[in-house]
């Protein structure tokens, strides 16, 4: 017997032995499952406060009107 | 705006559209996988998480169902590599009607051991391959890899196979 059908003679006994999976229905609806999997591990949403958003603003606004406080605000940092 | 696109925007409506209109596909090539209704209903819940997880990183214009298929195959590889052995089928599970006489229930059970002692990489391989007879490519783009290293994988786990049954029992391997 060659490797060839050696190999065949061990899929025919394998699919003996385990057979295929032929239409395996899902009962049902997994979606309540995957939304409590959803509430479980929410992922946190990043939320930047409305005042940070305005100081960020202002500093960008200084900077553009005064470009010589750049190496200042470095210096500072 | 379209479903994909709202998707990989991050609708949660989008996404639970798409779950409904796939989550039967995922569901059967996961059981396919790891031959258990119970763990393939948790993997598929798992691969959607992981799915919902990337929505980000899709291209709306991709192939959605390309994409879950291959995150679904990492779950059922995750889950395998685990240690988990589930290679017998639950009797609730529908399947082809084996005789006795075609192979001894004694021989058809060395056999799923053998088969249960592959590591996950090939055993996945093999099952899709050649108990479920899965084309090599449609394999090849589940896992993310080529054809040629499926065909490598096959091969070496009918090589890894028979030398367990040479050892479990000569006459199996040899017959």
């Amino acid at each position: 017997m060659n490797n060839e059908e050696n190999a065949d003679h061990l899929k025919a006994l394998l699919k003996q032995a385990i057979s295929p999976v032929k239409d395996a229905e899902l009962h049902r609806d997994l979606w309540p499952q995957m939304l409590g999997k959803l509430d479980e591990q929410a992922v946190p949403v990043k939320h930047v406060p409305w005042l940070d958003w305005t100081l960020a603003a202002i500093l960008s606004a200084v900077l553009f009107l005064f470009p010589g406080a750049i190496p200042v605000l470095l210096y500072q940092l | 705006m379209e479903l994909l696109e709202r998707f990989a925007a991050g609708d949660l409506e989008a996404f639970e559209a798409l779950f409904r209109d796939h989550q039967k596909e995922v569901y059967f090539w996961i059981v396919r996988i790891v031959r258990d209704h119970g763990i393939a209903e948790d993997l598929t819940v798992e691969t959607f998480w992981r799915i919902y997880k990337s929505s980000a990183r899709f291209k709306p214009d991709g192939n959605f169902r390309a994409w879950s298929r291959r995150i679904a195959t990492n779950a059922a590889f995750d889950h395998l590599r685990s240690g988990h052995l589930e290679t017998e089928l639950p009797e609730d599970l529908p399947s082809q009607e084996v005789s006795d006489s075609a192979v001894c229930r004694e021989t058809r059970a060395r056999i799923r051991d053998a088969f249960a002692q592959l590591p996950a990489k090939y055993r996945l391989v093999a099952t899709l391959a050649l108990i479920e007879e899965e084309p090599y490519n449609s394999i090849a783009e589940a896992l993310g890899i080529s054809v040629a290293l499926v065909k490598i994988r096959v091969f070496r786990a009918v090589r890894m196979l028979r030398r367990k049954l040479s050892s479990l029992a000569p006459e199996v391997a040899t017959k």
